[in-house]
C-alpha cells in the first residue's frame, strides 16, 4: 500500500470523529436529562410574535394642504386549533360574505403553496382590510366565534376624490415581492402605482413587534418581560408634493365629459403643478375590500380610466412640435430668422397647409400660423444642407443629428430621474428604424419622412413630454425632469438642450403673438402675456385630438402647461381655454371669466366618459 | 452483464444499508416536523414529507445510475468537472434575475423552469474530485508547505465565489478538505493552530467587555495573553525538556505582574500593555536561551508568540469589520453575550427547549409540540434534528448520532482499503464533507456552534442537498467496487 507511514493518521481522525460525537451526545445527556429548565421552558415560554402595523406616512400638496391619510381597519384572523363550535351561518351573516367565500378563504389559509407559514397553532390571517362599517356587526359578537380575532392595521382615506393616477394605490403584496423583500408577509399590503408605490420604502415605515408568551396549548399568558422586548412600529415619512390642489381640482372640473389629459409644470424646477387624466376614478374605491372588485370594473372599461393619459398616451404632438422644430432648424443652419419660403395654402406640394396667410412667409408667422409647407422646406434644408453624399451618408448624420438635438428637448426617451413610475418613452424615429423599414440606408429621403416636419407621422409623445417641452422653451434652453416629491434632490440635475439661447427669442415672439392676435386670441387674459401653441393631432380612429401648450406669463414663465383633449377637434377650440384657465388660476389665484369656465366645464366631446 | 454481476458482488452493501437507514429515518423526521392534525398521509405530495419522498426516490435512481458509470470516468474526468461547476459558480453571480433569483438575500440557486439547484452542492464533489485527481497525479506527495499551495487554489476559489453569492455556510464547507489534507500529509500543527485560533477568538471576544479594573485592561486579552505564556511553559516542559527555563519564564511572568500590581496603587498601568510586555520579554528569553545553548528548538515557539500576539489585536477586528451584523449577532448569542431570545438568539433558544422537552423517551411519533407550534423555525430543513430530540429523547437522538458514526466510522475504513490514491482520497474528501456538516449542523442546534445554516446529511429537507450528498457517496461506492475489478 501506498502512503503507509501516514496510515497512523487514520486512528487520529477516527478520534477526533468520535470525540465530537461523544461530546454531542453528553450534551444531549445534559439538556434532555440533567437540565430541567428546558422542560419547563417547553411548558411556558413560547413566544408568539404580533406584528405592529406602522401608520404610512401622510402626502400632503406643496402648500402643505392633506391629501392623503390614514383611517383605522381591521384584519379578521384565525387560530384553527381554537375553533369550537363555529356557527358558519351565523359567522357569514355577521361578516356579509356567503358560505362559499368562507370555505373558499379557510381553504386558501390551509394551502401551504398559498401559505407557506401555516400552522393550526398561530394566527393566521382570513380577510383584511374591513373598513369600521364592515367590522360593526361582528364586533358585538365576536365572543361566539372563538378562534377568531379581529387585528387593528390602517387604511388610505383621501381628502379629496381626484388625483387618482397620481396618488396611485396600495393593494396585497405579490408572492414574487414576499419572496425578495424580506419585510413583507402574507397579506401585507404595499404601494402598487403612482406615487404609492415610488416612495413605498419611505411611506411604509417599519413594522414594530409585541411578544406574548403562550403555552404549549396556544394559550396567552401576558406579555414577555412586560413589553419591555417589544418594538414599537416606527410610522412611515410623509411625503410633500409638488401639486397645488387648487389647480389641480381645476383641471379635473375642466376635463369633465373629455376624454384626455393636463400637465402643468412650474419650469424653473420641474414640479408637477398639476397632473390630470380623464376618464379618472376616485382613488377611494381601490382602498378595502371594494378594492378587486372595482380594480376589474376599470380594468375591463374601455375608456381605459386605469391608465394614466398624461404619461402613459401616445399623441403625434402635431404643430406643437413646431416649436421645437423652429428652433433645432435655426441651430442646425437649415433656416435663420429671415429666411423665407413659398406657401401655396391648400395647393401646397407635397404637404398642403391648413391655414390661408400671405406667401412668401418668415419664419415668425410660420411659427405663429403654423404653416406647414414651411417646416417641410425648412425640415427638408436642414437636414439636406450638406446633400446626399455616397450611400446617403451626409443625409443620414444631419438627420441624427436632428434627432438627437430633438431629443435633448426630453422627447423620444422616459424622464429616468424623476419619480414618475408610469411614463411611456414616446419616440423620436431613429436611423436603424428608417433603414429597416425602407430597406437599406438609401431608401428613404427627406421627402420620406416628410411628416418629422409637422409633428405627424412616427413622432409621438406624451402630454408630460409635452408640457416639459415647454418648460425647456420658456427655460431658454434648459430643463429640470418632471417630478412630483417636494425635495431638493430632484431639483439637481439641469438637462441642456442643445440649441443656443439666442435662437429661442423669435420662438417666443411668435408664440406670444398666438395669444395676441392668433388662433388663441380668445383665451386671452387681460394684463397677463402668455405665449402658446395650438396643435392638432390626425388621429386615423375619429375626430383629431385638440393640443395646446404653452407657458405664462412670457417674462419669467412660472407655469407650463400641455392640454390634451382626445376627438375634440381644431385645437384652440377645446384646449386653449382651459390653458388660459389653468394659467389665471395659478397667476392669479382666482377666476374673473366665470362664463368661461361654466362654458368649458360643461361641454362634453365624449359621452362615454362616466362619472365615478 | 458480467460487470452488472461484479458491482452486486462488489458493492459495500453495508453502507447502502446505513445510507438508506439515515434518509428513511429524516424523511419520518421531515413527516413529524411538517405534520399538522388536519393531514394524514405522508405520501401527500403537496406537503412537504411528500415532496421529500420524491426526492428520496430520484436520489435512489440516480445512485443506482452512478453504480453502472466506468470507475475510469471520474478520474478522467475529474478537471472538466471541476471548471464547469466554477463557470456555474461565475454564471450564478452574473446571471440576470431571471435564472439566479435574490432569495433572502443570497443569489445562489440556478432556476431553469420547474427545476432549481445550487451549483455550490456540485462544486463540493467537484472540488473533492479534483483534489483526489491532483494528489494522485504521479509526480505528487504532500510533504512541504510548498505543497499545499495548489491544493489551496483547488479550494479557495469556489469559497471565494460562494461567499460573493452570500452563502458564506456552504462556503464554509470546503474547510472540511483540511482534514483530508491531514491524512494526505500535511502537518498536524495546521489543525493544532488552527483549533487554538479559535480559541483565542473566542476568549478575546467572550470578554472584550469586561474591564479587569476600571480603563486598566479586559479580561480577554489578558486571559489570551495567559494562555499563551502557558503554552510558552508546556512547550518547554515536554519538547524542550527543560523545566529550568520553564520555572524561570513562570517566575518572571509572576514578578512582572506583582510589579505591576504594586504600580498600579500609585500610578495607572493598562494591564494590557503588562501582558504584551511579558510576551515580548518572553521571545527575547527564549532568543537568549536559544543563542547561549545553541538550540534551535524554540525558534517556532517565538514565531508563534508573536503571531498569537497579532492574532488577538486583529480579532476585535475580524469581528467588527470582517464579519456581518447578522453573523456578529449569532456569535454574541452563542457566547452567552448577549440575550436575544426573540431575534437570532430565538432559534436556538427554541432548538434547545424543544429538544430539552423530549427527555429520555420522547414525546413519541408526531406529538412534538414544539416543533409543530412552529416555535423552531426551518424546523424541516436545518434545524430538523430537532424534531428527533423532541419526538424520541435521548435514546433517539444518540441512536442517530451512533448510525452517524459508524457510517463515518465504514467511510474511513472503506478509505483505507483503497489500493489507488484518486480513489483514497476521495474517499477522505467525502467522509469529510459528512462529518463537516453533522458538526457544525446538530452543533448548532445543540447551540454550541454559531448558527450556521448548512443541511444536516440524509436529514434536511431538500433535492438539492440530498442529491448532492447521495451523489458524493455514490461516486464513491463505485470507486470502491471497482478495487475487486482486476481480480474478475
Ligand atoms: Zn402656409
Amino acid at each position: 500500500m501506498i502512503n503507509d507511514t501516514l496510515q497512523g493518521r487514520r486512528t487520529v481522525i477516527a478520534i477526533i470523529m468520535s470525540a465530537v460525537i461523544v461530546l454531542y451526545i453528553l450534551r444531549l445527556f445534559t439538556i434532555q436529562i440533567i437540565d430541567t429548565r428546558y422542560k419547563e421552558g417547553a411548558d411556558s415560554n413560547a413566544f408568539l410574535k404580533k406584528t405592529q402595523f406602522p401608520p404610512r406616512g401622510l402626502i400632503y400638496d406643496r402648500k402643505h394642504t392633506l391629501l392623503v391619510y390614514n383611517k383605522p381597519a381591521y384584519d379578521i384572523a384565525l387560530i384553527m386549533r381554537e375553533i369550537r363550535g363555529l356557527d358558519t351561518l351565523a359567522f357569514c351573516k355577521a361578516l356579509n360574505i356567503d358560505k362559499a367565500e368562507f370555505i373558499q378563504r379557510i381553504e386558501d389559509v390551509k394551502d401551504r403553496r398559498k401559505n407557506p407559514g401555516y400552522s393550526t397553532y398561530t394566527p393566521q390571517l382570513f380577510m383584511s382590510q374591513l373598513s369600521i362599517e364592515d367590522i360593526a356587526t361582528i364586533q358585538q359578537s365576536m365572543y361566539k366565534f372563538p378562534g377568531f380575532y379581529i387585528q387593528n392595521r390602517t387604511l388610505r382615506e383621501y381628502a379629496y376624490p381626484i388625483g387618482a393616477h397620481v396618488l396611485g394605490s396600495i393593494g396585497e403584496v405579490s408572492q414574487r415581492k414576499i419572496d425578495n423583500d424580506d419585510y413583507y408577509n402574507r397579506g401585507d399590503y404595499a404601494g402598487r402605482d403612482g406615487i404609492e408605490y415610488t416612495y413605498e420604502e419611505s411611506l411604509r415605515g417599519e413594522k414594530g413587534v409585541e411578544i406574548l408568551l403562550r403555552d404549549a396549548k396556544g394559550r396567552i399568558k401576558g406579555k414577555f418581560e412586560n413589553g419591555k422586548k417589544d418594538i414599537a412600529p416606527k410610522a412611515g415619512k410623509n411625503l410633500t408634493l409638488t401639486l397645488d390642489i387648487q389647480l389641480q381640482l381645476l383641471a379635473e372640473e375642466l376635463l369633465k365629459g373629455k376624454m384626455g389629459s393636463v400637465v402643468a409644470i412650474e419650469p424653473t424646477t420641474g414640479e408637477i403643478l398639476a397632473m390630470v387624466s380623464n376618464p379618472s376614478f376616485n382613488p377611494a374605491i381601490l382602498v378595502g375590500r371594494q378594492r378587486s372588485k372595482n380594480y376589474n370594473a376599470l380594468l375591463h372599461d374601455p375608456t381605459k380610466p386605469l391608465m394614466n393619459r398624461a404619461t402613459q398616451a401616445l399623441y403625434p404632438p402635431g404643430s406643437s412640435f413646431k416649436t421645437a422644430e423652429a428652433l433645432v432648424c435655426q441651430q442646425m443652419g437649415g433656416i435663420n430668422e429671415h429666411t423665407y419660403f413659398q406657401c401655396n395654402g391648400k395647393n401646397s406640394s407635397p404637404i398642403r397647409c391648413t391655414h390661408s396667410h400671405g406667401s412668401p412667409v418668415s419664419l415668425l408667422s410660420a411659427v405663429e400660423e403654423s404653416c406647414n409647407p414651411y417646416f417641410w422646406n425648412a425640415f427638408r434644408a436642414t437636414i439636406e444642407k450638406d446633400g446626399y453624399g455616397s450611400r446617403n451618408i451626409n443625409f443620414r448624420t444631419r438627420y441624427d443629428e436632428w434627432a438627437d438635438r430633438m431629443k435633448s428637448f426630453g422627447l423620444g426617451e422616459k424622464f429616468t430621474d424623476s419619480d414618475i413610475y408610469e411614463q411611456s418613452r414616446g419616440y423620436i424615429p431613429t436611423q436603424k428604424y428608417y433603414n429597416k423599414l425602407y430597406r437599406g440606408e438609401t431608401g428613404w429621403r427627406a421627402i420620406t419622412i416628410r411628416s418629422n416636419a409637422i409633428g405627424q407621422g412616427e413622432v409621438l409623445s406624451t402630454p408630460l413630454q409635452m408640457a416639459n417641452l415647454m418648460c425647456a422653451i420658456a427655460n431658454e434652453g434648459y430643463y429640470i425632469s418632471p417630478h412630483l416629491n417636494r425635495c431638493d434632490s430632484l431639483r439637481k440635475k439641469i438637462h441642456y438642450c442643445k440649441v443656443d439661447k439666442k435662437y429661442f427669442p423669435i420662438v417666443f415672439e411668435a408664440m406670444w403673438r398666438v395669444f395676441d392676435s392668433g388662433t388663441a386670441v380668445a383665451s386671452k387674459i387681460p394684463g397677463i402675456d402668455m405665449c402658446g401653441k395650438t396643435g392638432t393631432a390626425d388621429n386615423s380612429h375619429g375626430k383629431p385630438h385638440s393640443i395646446f401648450v404653452g407657458f405664462a406669463p412670457r417674462v419669467h414663465p412660472k407655469i407650463a402647461i400641455a392640454v390634451v383633449v382626445e376627438n375634440a377637434g381644431f385645437g384652440s377650440m377645446f384646449a386653449a381655454p382651459i390653458f388660459s384657465l389653468l394659467a389665471e388660476q395659478y397667476l392669479t389665484g382666482k377666476i374673473k371669466r366665470p362664463e368661461l369656465l361654466e362654458r368649458t366645464k360643461n361641454t362634453v366631446t365624449n359621452a362615454y366618459v362616466q362619472e365615478r | 452483464m458480467s460487470k452488472n454481476v461484479s458491482i452486486k458482488y462488489a458493492l459495500d452493501w453495508t453502507t447502502v444499508a446505513f445510507y438508506v437507514a439515515l434518509v428513511l429515518m429524516g424523511w419520518i423526521s421531515i413527516y413529524g416536523a411538517s405534520y399538522n392534525f388536519d393531514q394524514s398521509s405522508i405520501f401527500d405530495f403537496s406537503q412537504r414529507a411528500g415532496s421529500q419522498f420524491i426526492w428520496i426516490m430520484t436520489a435512489f435512481a440516480i445512485g443506482g445510475m452512478l453504480l453502472l458509470v466506468d470507475s475510469r470516468m471520474y478520474d478522467f474526468f475529474a478537471y472538466f468537472i471541476y471548471a464547469f461547476a466554477i463557470i456555474l459558480l461565475i454564471f450564478t453571480i452574473v446571471a440576470p434575475n431571471s435564472i439566479a433569483p435574490d432569495i433572502k438575500g443570497s443569489r445562489s440557486w440556478l432556476v431553469f423552469g420547474p427545476v432549481r439547484f445550487q451549483p455550490a452542492e456540485l462544486a463540493k464533489i467537484a472540488t473533492a474530485l479534483a483534489l483526489s485527481k491532483f494528489m494522485s497525479s504521479y509526480n505528487y506527495k504532500l510533504k512541504t508547505w510548498k505543497d499545499l499551495l495548489p491544493l489551496g487554489m483547488f479550494i479557495l476559489l469556489p469559497i471565494g465565489l460562494i461567499i460573493l453569492q452570500h452563502e458564506t455556510g456552504s462556503a464554509l464547507v470546503f474547510l472540511a478538505f483540511l482534514l483530508m489534507f491531514y491524512r494526505e500529509g500535511m502537518n498536524g500543527i495546521v489543525l493544532l493552530l488552527g483549533t487554538f485560533a479559535i480559541v483565542l477568538f473566542v476568549i478575546v471576544i467572550r470578554f472584550s467587555n469586561i474591564p479587569i479594573q476600571v480603563d486598566r485592561g479586559t479580561l480577554g486579552f489578558i486571559a489570551a495573553m495567559l494562555i499563551i505564556l502557558l503554552v510558552q511553559v508546556f512547550y518547554a516542559i515536554f519538547f524542550g525538556r527543560n523545566q529550568k527555563e520553564a520555572i524561570i519564564l513562570l517566575l518572571g511572568s509572576v514578578v512582572v505582574a506583582a510589579i505591576s500590581y504594586v504600580i498600579n496603587i500609585w500610578f495607572r498601568v493598562n494591564y494590557n500593555y503588562i501582558s504584551i510586555f511579558s510576551i515580548v520579554a518572553s521571545c527575547i528569553y527564549w532568543i537568549f536561551v536559544e543563542l547561549l545553548n545553541r538550540y534551535r528548538k524554540y525558534w517556532f515557539l517565538i514565531l508563534f508568540s508573536i503571531g498569537s500576539v497579532l492574532f488577538c489585536f486583529s480579532a476585535d477586528y475580524l469581528f467588527e469589520k470582517v464579519l456581518q451584523p447578522h453573523q456578529q449577532v449569532r456569535i454574541k448569542v452563542l457566547l452567552n453575550m448577549e440575550d436575544d431570545p426573540t431575534g437570532a438568539g430565538y432559534n436556538v433558544n427554541q432548538s434547545k427547549i424543544a429538544i430539552g422537552s423530549g427527555g429520555f423517551w420522547g414525546k413519541g411519533f408526531l406529538n412534538g409540540t414544539q416543533t409543530k407550534l412552529k416555535y423552531v423555525p426551518e424546523q424541516d430543513t436545518d434545524f430538523i434534528f430537532c424534531t428527533v430530540g423532541e419526538e424520541h429523547g435521548f435514546w433517539g437522538s444518540t441512536l442517530v448520532l451512533a448510525l452517524y458514526w459508524l457510517f463515518l466510522m465504514r467511510l474511513l475504513k472503506i478509505a483505507e482499503r483503497q489500493r489507488e490514491t484518486f480513489n483514497r482520497v476521495f474517499a477522505y474528501c467525502v467522509a469529510s464533507i459528512f462529518f463537516f456538516h453533522l458538526t457544525i449542523n446538530v452543533g448548532m442546534v445543540l447551540g454550541i456552534m454559531p448558527v450556521i445554516g448548512i443541511p444536516l446529511p440524509f436529514f434536511s429537507y431538500g433535492g438539492s442537498s440530498l442529491w448532492g450528498f447521495t451523489i458524493l457517496l455514490f461516486i464513491l461506492l463505485r470507486l470502491d467496487a471497482s478495487r475487486l475489478e482486476r481480480m474478475w
